[in-house]
């Protein structure tokens, strides 16, 4: 057991860094040909980066569009980042002191994660508009997150695994050893979800964390009289 | 039902909220579609007549041509988590209750079809992520629904990774044309543009007579002899603007507004016979290569007559191209006047004239309306005007005030970044369209009838030739008289007060300078 979870964690791992490398040098290297920031918008660079700042760390289009929806994307989001930065502590010796220091704030956030994901959940089937644009991915999606929330926090709150253990574990992948891994039926289903998720986080809609970044409505700058803006393919018709 | 009632007893009834979500009416407006365009339509824009026979193959094609060219497209395709912000924000939805007009959904039309060639996902599980194989069906319905988007990216406001579903639905309109199935509203316009120099067909010689009775309507109205030159070369200015302010009205009230504002500034300018358009349809069906061909004219034009700037006249998607396109696909400008924005618009100059002292209004020429101002989609969320962000809502609201007594302001939900479309946008002004020209402007109309019962607004100005011929169209089917639009223009036309202007019988106006009324 302990080999076929360290092997899925390798493969796991490569599969996120290389395939969201893949598709991150993608974007990066499709041209815009357009100027098309939505307006207005900011006419530096440094209000550009204010701009991406307010939509990655507050949803700031989303809060303006639907209440309900940011509410509970933030308690997700919020919670996530909570926890993974908490997990550190499980790849690392000795451990930051931020990490420490984030360590009550990590355990409690798993309970905003969880009603964050299950409020999306009941939008998705209750809501009208939004069941129409569901597919079953999106659904599973939700639920995989879900099972992952449920099994870290049961681990957590109700039938503790033998966490030192799983420590030992990690650090030794880290170094290209196998140890033993504690074989708790919630340590394998959530190291398992979270394998997955890795696996699918290139080839999904979960490309939205990386997307923002190369959105020109949001990162262009309003310059477009001041600075001429070609792309190379387009610089070609000029010849 | 119905979010419009048509048929009420009392004339159409209306439902308060403009921004009412509407119950779901599943296919409601599938058989919605253009008329196509003849081959020889297609055929002069350098797409193929007739709908090739291997069009699948070269549509698929096509789809990954566009993402490896376009970054847009290409993350937008990738990025919706389908979270449902946009679901309530497009008109179209709103006036129609079909779902396939939710922005997320007409985006999925496209999406699901690169996901089943593009995706590992869609390749292996497509049932799982919703991808289907391209049929002649989906075709159909493409043509159906990325014909009823006007490409106002209100949607892109609210989605939180801003994803804009114009650029999808250009992408599929140029997905669309390359296989042959064109609009022919749209690609018989182009042609026009380009062989004659403007969208109406309208020749040198016709211009020109039109342009000489305006000039007589004007002086016989002032006492002015104010002039509207074509092609008259070393001028400061070529005005470059939609051909419907030759022909249509209110358009041509705007237009002689701009040639008062001029006159009175002591500018020379013309206009260009070949170049006698500003509309740039080519923006519509997304295709790069002619919207290029038609602003390279523009250029021809301000190099033939030698002047020194260019300014646009008030049309909305054109000052989007001119604005944040003209100098990426006609550009670099390096022989026009540097002290000057390239281009300018038209509300610029007068505004920057206003502030400057140069013109003098009586505003009660106007106290017989109640005015309120309709942002068009593509100026407010599309460029900008001045040199701050929002300049693009405060500069024709500081106009307007400047020269009227009387103006309210609609729900803000529906007005600057948050402006509802027309409803004819993005090449949907044609009248086999007039459905859901209809349906999608109730939005705004609500939001002006909100106005009229709450400060007896009569009449509402604009600065987009798409948006003047839309609502002087379906106005009357909401209760209002079909000049109830008007041009911004007009407004200045009616107050301004040219040197040596005859007074007409009316008690002699209080003059006043419009920059000592704290309008700003």
């Amino acid at each position: 057991m302990s080999t076929l979870y360290a092997l899925l964690f390798y493969f796991a791992t490569i599969m996120l860094v290389v395939g969201l490398g893949l598709r991150i040098a993608k974007y990066a290297r499709t041209p815009a040909p357009l100027k098309i920031p939505t307006m207005p918008a900011p006419t530096t660079r440094s209000g550009v980066f204010w701009r991406m700042s307010r939509e990655v760390l507050v949803f700031e289009s989303l809060f303006k569009s639907n209440k309900w929806i940011w509410v509970f994307g933030y308690m997700f989001h919020v919670g996530l980042a909570l926890v993974l930065l908490r997990h550190f502590r499980y790849f690392i010796e000795p451990i930051w002191f931020w990490v420490n220091w984030v360590q009550p704030f990590g355990i409690y956030a798993s309970f905003a994660l969880l009603i964050g994901l299950l409020g999306l959940l009941v939008r998705r089937i209750v809501v009208e508009r939004i069941r129409y644009i569901s597919s079953p991915s999106d659904y599973l999606m939700l639920l995989l997150l879900i099972g992952i929330a449920l099994s870290g926090m049961n681990m957590k709150f109700l039938a503790p695994t033998d966490i030192v253990a799983v420590k030992v574990f990690f650090l030794g992948l880290l170094r290209l050893q196998i140890n033993e891994l504690p074989t708790s039926a919630s340590l394998l289903v959530h190291l398992g979800l979270v394998a997955t998720l890795m696996i699918i986080f290139p080839i999904s809609k979960l490309l939205h964390g990386p997307g923002i970044f190369f959105s020109p409505t949001r990162y262009q700058v309003d310059n477009s009289r001041e600075k001429r803006h070609l792309a190379p393919w387009a610089a070609e018709l000029e010849k | 039902m119905a979010i419009l009632d048509m048929d009420g007893e009392d004339g159409p009834k209306f439902i308060p909220d403009p921004l009412k979500i509407p119950k779901l009416a599943c296919d409601s407006m599938a058989d919605s579609a253009p008329y196509p365009a003849y081959p020889e339509h297609n055929m002069k824009l350098g797409f193929p007549g007739e709908l090739l026979d291997n069009w699948q193959e070269v549509a698929i094609a096509k789809i990954g041509d566009l993402a490896s060219k376009n970054r847009a497209f290409q993350v937008y395709l990738d990025a919706c988590v389908k979270c449902g912000a946009c679901t309530d924000k497009c008109h179209y939805f709103l006036g129609s209750g079909d779902p396939k007009n939710m922005p997320v959904a007409r985006q999925d039309l496209l999406r699901s079809v690169y996901r089943r060639y593009y995706t590992f996902a869609g390749k292996y599980f497509p049932w799982l992520v919703g991808a289907r194989d391209l049929t002649r069906e989906v075709l159909d319905e493409w043509y159906s629904y990325y014909h009823q988007c006007s490409q106002c990216r209100r949607c892109s406001v609210f989605c939180p990774y801003g994803i804009d579903t114009a650029e999808i639905s250009m992408a599929a309109r140029e997905i669309m044309d390359t296989v042959g199935i064109g609009q022919k509203y749209c690609n018989e316009i182009i042609g026009k543009a380009l062989e004659i120099g403007n969208n109406l067909g309208l020749q040198e010689k016709a211009l020109r007579a039109t342009l000489e009775d305006l000039e007589e309507d004007i002086e016989d109205e002032t006492g002015v002899s104010v002039r509207i030159p074509v092609d008259e070369k070393g001028a400061d200015i070529l005005l470059i603007t939609p051909s419907a302010d030759f022909f249509a009205e209110p358009h041509i009230d705007g237009l002689i507004g701009y040639a008062k504002v001029f006159h009175q500034a002591g500018v020379s300018w013309t206009v260009s016979s070949y170049a006698s358009e500003a509309a740039n349809f080519g923006l519509f069906i997304g295709s790069y290569e002619n919207m290029r061909d038609l602003a390279l004219r523009i250029r021809r034009a301000a190099e033939d007559l030698g002047v020194k700037r260019i300014v646009f006249g008030e049309c909305g998607h054109a000052w989007r191209v001119a604005y944040s396109f003209l100098n990426t696909l006609a550009g670099p400008f390096d022989f026009l006047d540097q002290n000057y924005p390239i281009p300018q618009h038209i509300l610029e100059f007068t505004w920057d004239q206003i502030e400057r002292g140069n013109l003098k209004f009586d505003k009660t020429k106007n106290d017989h309306l109640r005015l309120t101002y309709h942002d068009s989609c593509n100026v407010a969320r599309g460029s900008r005007m001045g040199d701050k962000p929002g300049g693009q809502f405060e500069i024709p609201r500081n106009v307007i005030k400047a020269v009227c007594n009387n103006y309210f302001e609609m729900d803000r939900d529906t007005t600057k970044e948050s402006t509802l479309c027309c409803g004819g946008g993005g090449g949907l002004l044609t009248d086999d369209l007039m459905d859901i020209r209809v349906k999608g402007a109730s939005p705004r109309m609500t939001a002006l009838q909100q106005v009229t019962q709450d400060h007896g607004v009569t009449h509402m100005a604009a600065i987009c030739a798409i948006c003047k011929t839309q609502f002087a169209k379906v106005m009357p089917k909401f209760g209002y008289e079909r000049d109830s639009i008007l041009s911004v223009h007009q407004l200045v036309s009616n107050a301004i007060l040219l040197d040596g202007q005859i007074t007409d019988d009316a008690p002699v106006p209080e003059l006043e300078m419009a920059n000592e009324e704290g309008t700003s």
